[in-house]
């Protein structure tokens, strides 16, 4: 005796998410029904193997319906109103929040979708900054090795990322929100999408061995101020001109912006704009530091850091190696010194502060612009 | 009678990619109705054109409405080639002639292709407007309401229920004609679907004509079926009950009619006796230890194509009627005269009718109070028939040839087929009918046909429980409504329908009798089975269960008409093992009673199966079961008679186990009451022991068996004993779960309002080397089981709830491969009140009285529901408002354009409900609105609504699908016409769409896809009395094919949540007798 054939339908989808959890991480139904009898659901439920594989069986091929569906949803994503695509949950029978009776292994569409967008923290740090073309994905069988995330999983993984990017790239508008309508993805995990296209589209070097202590976390942090503050889109200035080839909004750092920056160059070629400054800040920090004396002694040194950084973010490659800069010109000193966190805090509050009070410059807006965000990152990457 | 059919066709969308190069489509739309055809302007470029058309209109004959599927093809346009087709779409319009059912057929409805599955969709805008007053709407069919539900719609109330009505429609199957062989898969089996569609309309067409002419207005219980017969053509068969229903919101009639009633009716049950002229003469003679009522050897006819017709009228069936008449109990006699004359009166009426044989069967499972009086047991007929012999010889020579003629028009080869297959089932009609009189009944209900073909041969089965119904509800002319009967009726107790309706003197079969053992006036059977569902107000004790009895037997292949004897030859056999089955399997589980029996036998090349499914009960008014004995033959040897007690000792652990399970503890009865029954000589002189000589001292020692007998069964072989080892294979669903295949469970009342509806197919192949019947039986056996389990495991997360419904089907598709389809629903109840132990008669009539008020406020609750519209519900949109400001979107966004902020509503909604789960008072507010949307069709503004920018017809949501007549927490507000449908899906990329699994997956969420599609685009939320027909699945895995065919049906209804009416008559300050009304009925 032996089964053909072996289905069940429901008139709603019902989707387990434990199973669920294990095909996304790209198990087969073999390692599935394997894991899932250790987890000792055999004794918990009295169902036998046999059940248990043909319950697994059938949430995999409802998981990869749905993401044939899914990917449908897509290919179809320009031409519609983003209304209209509610319409394929109803098509598979799925519950939508309004009917969900909230018991708890029922997941309604949008739990499927979100969990169907998740990521491994591990993965995306392997890809992060990374152009997401197809000659990574030559790479995807290092990753697997490497992360011992299963090569289904990272390629699914992969995936989502290049659709994501794909289709918010054209798009103008807030990228967070971009994601968040057209991928109906949580708030949280728009946000992280928006992060790893950000860090995509200006290839940001992430995987240098000085960078690894760094978490994905972190990375996204900085990508969320920086998209806040140092893009097109930040600026406000909604397109006059909506046919004119306008950079992506919130994707492309402002090259205008980014050319300025040279101006605060000065801050460190003047010797008396330097003096001044540096007595300043250590006027003001003076017996409030811990560490004062090896900050007056690199205050020179950590300010070259800080405003070269800023000066060569108009060649490409240097805006790629940002995140290796900060970490060698600022974060290693400070922590070759021993400098506690609260003291980088008060240390870079007042040096951006200070230099409101030279006289002799004249960019006080564009500084606040590139410090208040470096700020954020810097003391968010200052870590072990 | 002309009418005008106007078709709108709107937009479609997500249409797939037919131009490879560009990606896109450039659709147009081919509006098809009878032999007229329109066509839309293309529309390039896009995967979601806008057509936007003109109003297409189409005048026809409403004959032709009513047979004639509308059929809309999408289709590619292409310069240089021919244009290719995308899909098609049918609509059946039937649902727009009722006068009170939908007035537009308008929504999103998936394009359908029979290789590609669904592709896209297309927005279509229906309306019909018939030339004709209300009168002459009354003259054609066209006003007839059909209903599969089996039993009176909620919404209405049965003023007459007139009674069977039947219709068989043949024709060529596509699939065999000549020109098959030339054309496209594609097109083949796009032509099947439109003759199957067409033919169901001209059934359903002539069907209301026979309605009409009985004087009815609607049929209940209406079941279509399509017999495939291969080379010998396609027949399409429906059966109904014919009934004049009476819609319940005209409120004069209604609301005084019904009050003084239900007053009443509390009281008399219970401080009357009904039967004043109980026959004290009771015989004292019962026989013990026999099945009830069918003696398998005379309960079918032995047909083959070769013997002659006759052989199915046994000798016991003549002395039915006569001898219980004249000798019976007074009362049973005069309702026999009265149901007698009901019926006769209207076959002998000056109608086309007379000419035909009148059946007084009913389709129905439950009743309406006071219908049903007696229940005499289950009655079936069983023919084989030699499919090839039925055609006239031009016909056969035709066939005989190779079909290198001209085109045939096969309506003039087929005149005489259907009289061929009319005659076919009057014969087993007439059998049936000749049993129940054997029973002492003029009626059969539950009543069901069924076939099962393989090859040329094919055995026809009918199957129904003889009942003696109240005449009342059957006479014609009586204006007054039913309940108004009730009153002045002597109504039978509620035990009454368990009161034997045949004469003691004359049993039809040996039975064992005893007093009722709640009115202890009447005599009832120690064992009932019936087709039925358990009526209302029957008292149960405990819980019931799902039995099934399963069986296999080998058969050699044979031709022709070998064949069809050797089958005739098995099947008493195989009725009998599965009746003992059954009977044991009850015994087993303590209890007396089978509801809802369908005993399925199938034939296949080299095997026959037979599976039958009910739902066993303790009926208080029956006596206690026995428990089961084991006797063995030769109980010299030892080891063997100990081998013998170990098992009577598993089997009374069993039967113990289960009575704790299913909760049935019933009130001990003391003996002088009830009047030992006297000892009777044994019929089986085989007995070793009798049972009944040694009760006293059994009475003492095993108290769980009762104090009836034991049920004997003897090893006298190892058949019987694989037969008992199988007894005890069967494991009891796990705890949390409870399973019937009747509409709701016995013991259960208190349901929650989650339901789930599902279908599960299964195949097996079985191995051809080690086929005994032995290894059958457990293969078929560990099939079921195995596939009830994996059911209990995927819906454990709705525990505590109950399987109902569970409906099995088996086909033999090839040699060796069996194929189990289950349809069923889980509803989820509430655990603590469902905890309440059995229902002592008093509260038993109190709940009865609820129900009766229910009744009362059917009424009133519909006025509140009908006054929705008129509110705009301002405190649903408030909560709105508040959720999604709540959910961090700004309000500003939401406010840019209509369309876009409903999705943000949507999009917020989805998230916040990611975050936060527990945001219960929300999601409620969201849910109220949108039942109040599906909700507004009841009220005048209904096209508005449903006409409004097609996107809004998105937000319909979930459509629910039911095999049940109802819907657990919801009111059925209105029916809005049946939906039959029938499709067919082919691939030749099995392989690639995942084998047979996928392809068979996908292909039913298509069609419940479909289905949904359907009844949103109806106006309606639900699907009740939901059926799958048929699922025939065949494949060819070495050439990379399938083929399957789904034929499903139901009830398109609209309900409206009890909690949402509670909310808004609590929401009206006003606070009328109404809405106090309600909260009333909600709180009981």
């Amino acid at each position: 005796m032996t089964s053909e054939l072996d289905i069940f339908v429901g008139n709603t989808t019902l989707i387990d998410e434990d199973v669920y959890r294990l095909w996304l991480d790209g198990y087969s139904v073999t390692d599935a029904v394997a894991l899932r009898v250790r987890s000792g659901i055999l004794e918990q439920t009295g169902a036998t193997a046999a059940v248990l594989q043909s319950d697994t069986m059938d949430h995999y091929r409802t998981f990869h319906m749905l993401e044939r569906l899914l990917h449908l949803l897509h290919q179809l994503i320009f031409q519609i109103p983003p209304s209209r695509l509610t319409v394929y949950p109803f098509w598979m029978g799925l519950t939508q929040p309004s009917e969900s009776p909230a018991r708890p292994r029922q997941t309604p569409f949008p739990l499927f979708y979100g969990g169907y967008y998740a990521f491994d923290e591990a993965f995306v740090r392997e890809v992060l900054g990374k152009k997401l073309s197809k000659g990574t994905k030559k790479d995807l069988d290092d990753i697997s090795t490497k992360t011992g995330i299963t090569l289904k999983s990272c390629r699914r993984q992969f995936d989502n990322f290049k659709r994501v990017f794909k289709v918010v790239e054209e798009m103008r508008g807030s990228l967070v929100d971009n994601i968040q309508q057209h991928f109906l993805l949580s708030d949280r995990l728009a946000r992280d999408y928006a992060a790893i296209v950000f860090f995509a589209n200006n290839r940001f070097e992430t995987g240098k061995k000085k960078l690894q202590y760094l978490s994905f976390g972190d990375f996204a942090f900085c990508a969320e101020l920086m998209i806040q503050n140092w893009t097109l889109g930040a600026v406000g200035e909604a397109p006059t001109d909506p046919d004119s080839q306008m950079d992506d909004m919130d994707m492309d750092l402002d090259k205008e912006f980014l050319q300025d920056l040279k101006e605060l160059k000065v801050l460190v070629a003047d010797k008396d704009l330097l003096d001044l400054h540096k007595s300043l800040v250590c006027t003001a920090l003076r017996g409030k530091l811990g560490v004062f004396s090896e900050m007056e002694a690199n205050f020179k040194n950590l300010s070259r850091g800080l405003v070269n950084v800023a000066a060569k973010l108009t060649h490409n490659k240097d805006v790629r190696d940002l995140f290796v800069d900060l970490v060698e010109k600022f974060v290693e000193p400070c922590r070759s010194d021993h400098w506690p966190l609260s003291d980088v805090r008060f240390f870079l509050n007042q040096y951006s502060a200070s230099v409101h009070s030279l006289d002799g410059f004249r960019h006080q807006a564009l500084w606040d612009r590139y410090m208040g965000t470096l700020r954020g990152c810097l003391l968010r990457l200052y870590h072990d | 009678m002309p009418g005008k059919l106007k078709v709108k066709i709107v937009a479609g969308r997500h249409l797939p990619v037919m131009d490879r190069a560009s990606d896109l489509t450039d659709a147009f739309v081919e509006v098809k109705f009878g032999n007229t055809t329109f066509k839309t302007d293309v529309y390039l470029k896009s995967l979601n054109p806008q057509w936007n058309s003109e109003w297409f209109k189409f005048e026809v004959d409403d004959e032709d409405l009513q047979d004639e599927p509308l059929q809309i093809t999408v289709l590619d346009h292409d310069t240089y080639s021919a244009n290719d087709a995308i899909g098609k779409v049918y609509i059946d319009i039937d649902p727009l002639l009722y006068s009170e059912a939908a007035t537009v057929i308008s929504g999103w409805f998936p394009i359908y292709d029979t290789i590609h599955g669904i592709r896209g969709e297309i927005n279509v805008v229906v309306k019909v407007d018939l030339f004709n007053d209300l009168n002459r709407f009354r003259q054609s069919s066209c006003g007839v309401k059909f209903f599969c539900t089996t039993s009176i719609p909620k919404c209405y109330r049965a003023v007459i229920i007139h009674g069977f009505v039947e219709e068989l429609v043949v024709n060529e199957d596509p699939e065999y004609q000549w020109i098959d062989r030339i054309r496209t898969p594609r097109a083949s089996n796009e032509a099947r679907q439109r003759l199957i569609s067409l033919m169901s309309g001209e059934l359903q067409r002539k069907i209301g004509l026979k309605v009409l002419e009985m004087r009815g207005n609607a049929v209940v219980g209406y079941l279509q079926c399509f017999d495939l017969e291969g080379e010998s053509g396609l027949v399409v068969r429906a059966i109904g009950t014919a009934c004049t229903l009476d819609k319940l919101s005209s409120p004069a009639a209604f609301l005084p009619a019904c009050n003084s009633p239900s007053k009443e009716m509390k009281e008399i049950p219970f401080n009357e006796d009904p039967n004043p002229n109980t026959h004290s003469s009771g015989p004292s003679t019962p026989l013990k230890n026999q099945t009830y009522s069918f003696s398998p050897s005379k309960s079918y006819s032995r047909q083959s194509s070769s013997s002659d017709t006759d052989l199915s009228l046994t000798p016991k069936t003549g002395m039915g009627s006569g001898s219980a008449g004249k000798e019976g109990g007074p009362f049973k006699a005069l309702l026999r005269q009265q149901t007698q004359s009901a019926l006769e009166q209207r076959g002998g009426s000056p109608h086309r009718f007379c000419r035909r044989r009148e059946f007084p069967f009913f389709t129905l499972t439950a009743f309406p109070p006071g219908f049903l009086v007696h229940v005499g047991g289950v009655v079936s007929a069983r023919s084989v028939k030699l499919l090839d012999r039925i055609h006239n010889p031009a016909f056969v020579g035709i066939m005989g040839n190779t079909r290198s003629y001209k085109l045939l028009d096969w309506n003039s080869f087929n005149s005489d087929e259907p009289e061929t297959r009319d005659a076919w089932w009057a014969e087993i009609r007439q059998e049936i009918k000749s049993h129940a009189k054997a029973l002492g009944c003029h009626a059969v209900v539950g009543y069901s046909e069924s076939t099962s073909i393989c090859e040329e041969v094919c055995i026809l089965s009918a199957s129904g429980t003889a009942a003696v119904l109240n005449p009342r509800f059957l006479q014609d002319g009586t204006v007054e409504g039913c309940l108004e009967q009730r009153l002045e009726e002597n109504l039978p107790t509620r035990c009454g329908f368990c009161h034997i309706p045949y004469d003691e003197l004359n049993m039809p079969f040996p039975a064992h009798l005893t007093y009722c053992y709640n009115c202890r006036k009447q005599k009832v059977p120690d064992v009932l089975f019936t087709t039925i569902d358990l009526p209302t107000d029957a008292t149960v004790i405990g819980k019931g269960c799902l039995i099934q009895a399963r069986l296999c037997r080998l058969k050699k292949k044979a031709q022709a008409e070998a064949n069809a004897t050797a089958i005739s030859n098995l099947l008493p056999f195989m009725e009998y093992e599965v009746h003992t089955q059954l009977m044991n399997k009850l015994k087993l589980k303590g209890m007396n009673a089978l509801f809802g029996l369908r005993i399925q036998i199938t034939v296949g090349e080299n095997m026959l199966m037979g599976l039958a499914s009910a739902t066993g009960v303790y009926l208080a008014a029956l006596p206690t079961p026995g428990g089961i004995q084991i006797a063995g033959k030769t109980p010299n040897d030892g080891s063997y008679e100990q081998h013998i007690s170990h098992m009577q000792k598993k089997i009374n652990d069993t039967i113990a186990k289960n009575k704790e399970l299913y909760e049935i503890n019933p009130p001990e009865i003391s003996e002088e009451i009830i009047g030992s029954p006297i000892p009777e000589p044994r019929q089986r002189s085989r007995l070793l022991r009798s049972q009944s000589e040694s009760s006293d001292e059994v009475t003492e020692l095993d108290l769980s068996h009762g104090k009836k007998d034991a049920f004997v069964l003897e090893i006298d072989d190892t058949d019987a004993m694989e037969d008992v080892h199988s007894l005890l294979t069967d494991v009891p669903p796990p705890s949390g779960f409870y399973s019937c295949n009747t509409e709701i469970m016995p013991g259960i009342n208190n349901w929650t309002s989650e339901i789930q509806m599902f279908t599960s197919v299964r195949v097996i192949r079985l191995s051809s080397l080690n086929l005994t019947n032995q290894a059958l039986n457990k293969n078929f056996n560990d099939l079921c089981e195995n596939l009830l389990k994996s059911l209990y495991f995927k819906l454990r997360s709705m525990i505590p709830c109950c399987l109902c419904h569970v409906n099995f089907t088996v086909s033999l598709p090839e040699d060796e491969l069996i194929q189990v389809t289950v349809t069923a629903v889980a509803i989820t109840f509430d655990k603590n009140q469902a905890l309440q132990t059995t229902k002592t008669p008093v509260e038993k009539s109190l709940q009865r009285a609820s129900t009766d008020n229910e009744e009362l406020l059917q009424f009133p609750l519909e006025l509140c529901s009908d006054s929705l519209p008129s509110h705009p519900f301002p405190p649903a949109k408030e909560h709105l408002e508040s959720a999604s400001s709540n959910s961090g979107i700004p309000a500003a966004q939401r406010a840019t354009s209509v369309d876009y902020s409903s999705f943000a509503d949507r999009c917020s909604s989805w998230i916040e409900l990611i975050k936060l789960k527990a945001q219960t008072i929300r999601r409620g507010s969201i849910k109220t609105t949108v039942t109040v949307e599906k909700a507004s069709p009841v009220g005048d503004g209904n096209f508005r609504n449903r006409s409004a920018p097609p996107c809004a017809n998105s937000t319909v949501g979930v459509v629910k699908m039911t095999p049940l007549s109802f819907i657990p927490g919801a009111k059925i507000t209105k029916y809005l016409g049946i939906i039959n449908m029938f499709f067919i899906r082919e691939t030749t990329s099995l392989r690639e769409e995942g084998g047979v699994s996928g392809f068979l997956h996908a292909f039913i969420a298509e069609v419940f896809a479909m289905v949904r599609a359907h009844v949103a685009a109806l106006g309606g939320n639900a699907v009740v009395s939901y059926i799958m027909k048929q699922c025939v699945f065949m494949e060819n895995p070495n050439k990379n094919q399938a083929q399957c065919l789904i034929n499903v049906s139901g009830d398109a209804v609209v309900f409206v949540r009890e909690s949402d009416l509670e909310v808004v008559s609590s929401q009206q300050p006003t606070t009328n007798c109404q809405s106090s009304c309600t909260e009333g009925e909600v709180t009981t």
